[in-house]
């Protein structure tokens, strides 16, 4: 994306502002640490449930997995971890694979598998929850 | 790349000696990788107990058995030891434990308390289990 100058009204300053070197700013770190505190929050919640319902017969579980809250619960925790997974995953990739098309082709496996996990977790609690 | 190697380059890990923090933080990255993977456990018993009574028995049957178990108490390790890891690093975000007195304590309750809580959450599951 090579802007020669004078072909755009925006200005250099413009261009870079709120980006830093890795073009993203700080918003990766706070995602990260924000994500963080969800997920530890909702494992803390969701732990205890799923200790409880661990073992149990297929009908008792699926009454308590479809509780509204304990719902909730589990796909605010799903997106967090979700979430948090990708960009974890993306710092290790972008650490250790540094050929670009190796590289890139890890970083969307990873968009991929990410958001599959965390679709499919949802679906199932939401077709529990729904009585399906 | 050409002429990378001609510059110096900043000393990379197998230079230094081992260190207990140098160690946690490597742990810290690998739970996390295994953590990725350990969520898959998670989504296939919520996609078992959502497709039909007899998916959910194999699955509990896979997680109950003995295998099953040792990669659920692994798996149990890794989160907690990742989350110890975790708080550690809110706490270096407010500037504060930086100094070696302070990280190698948080090195020291990172293995120490991941070790203790996850032997205290299995003897819960235990207790209330039978």
């Amino acid at each position: 994306m090579s802007v020669s100058p004078g072909s755009s009204m925006r200005t250099p300053r413009r261009r870079v502002a709120g980006l830093g070197s890795a073009r993203s700013g700080t918003g990766h770190f706070w995602l990260q640490r924000l994500t963080a505190l969800a997920n530890l929050l909702l494992i803390l919640i969701a732990l205890p449930i799923v200790i409880c319902v661990a073992g149990q017969g297929h009908a008792a579980t699926l009454a308590m997995l479809g509780h509204p809250l304990v719902a909730i619960v589990l796909l605010l925790l799903l997106f967090s971890v979700c979430y948090h997974m990708k960009i974890g995953m993306q710092v290790v990739i972008e650490d250790y694979v540094h050929a670009e098309g190796t590289k890139v082709l890890a970083l969307v496996a990873n968009t991929f598998f990410t958001i599959a996990v965390g679709s499919a977790g949802a679906f199932a609690v939401l077709k529990i929850s729904f009585g399906g | 790349m050409a002429g990378a190697a001609e510059r110096p380059l900043s000393p990379h890990l197998q230079i230094y000696r081992p260190m207990l923090t140098m160690m946690m933080s490597i742990v810290h990255r690998i739970t996390g990788v295994a953590l990725y993977f350990g969520t898959l456990l998670l989504v296939i018993w919520l996609l078992a107990a959502a497709s039909s009574a007899r998916a959910f028995e194999v699955v509990n049957g896979l997680f109950g058995s003995w295998i099953g178990l040792l990669v659920l108490v692994g798996y149990s390790w890794a989160l907690i030891h990742h989350a110890i890891g975790g708080i550690r690093h809110f706490v270096w975000d407010t500037g504060a434990g930086f100094g070696p007195g302070p990280r190698e304590l948080f090195a020291k309750l990172t293995i120490g308390g991941s070790i203790a809580l996850t032997v205290a959450l299995w003897i819960v599951i235990w207790l209330v289990k039978g």
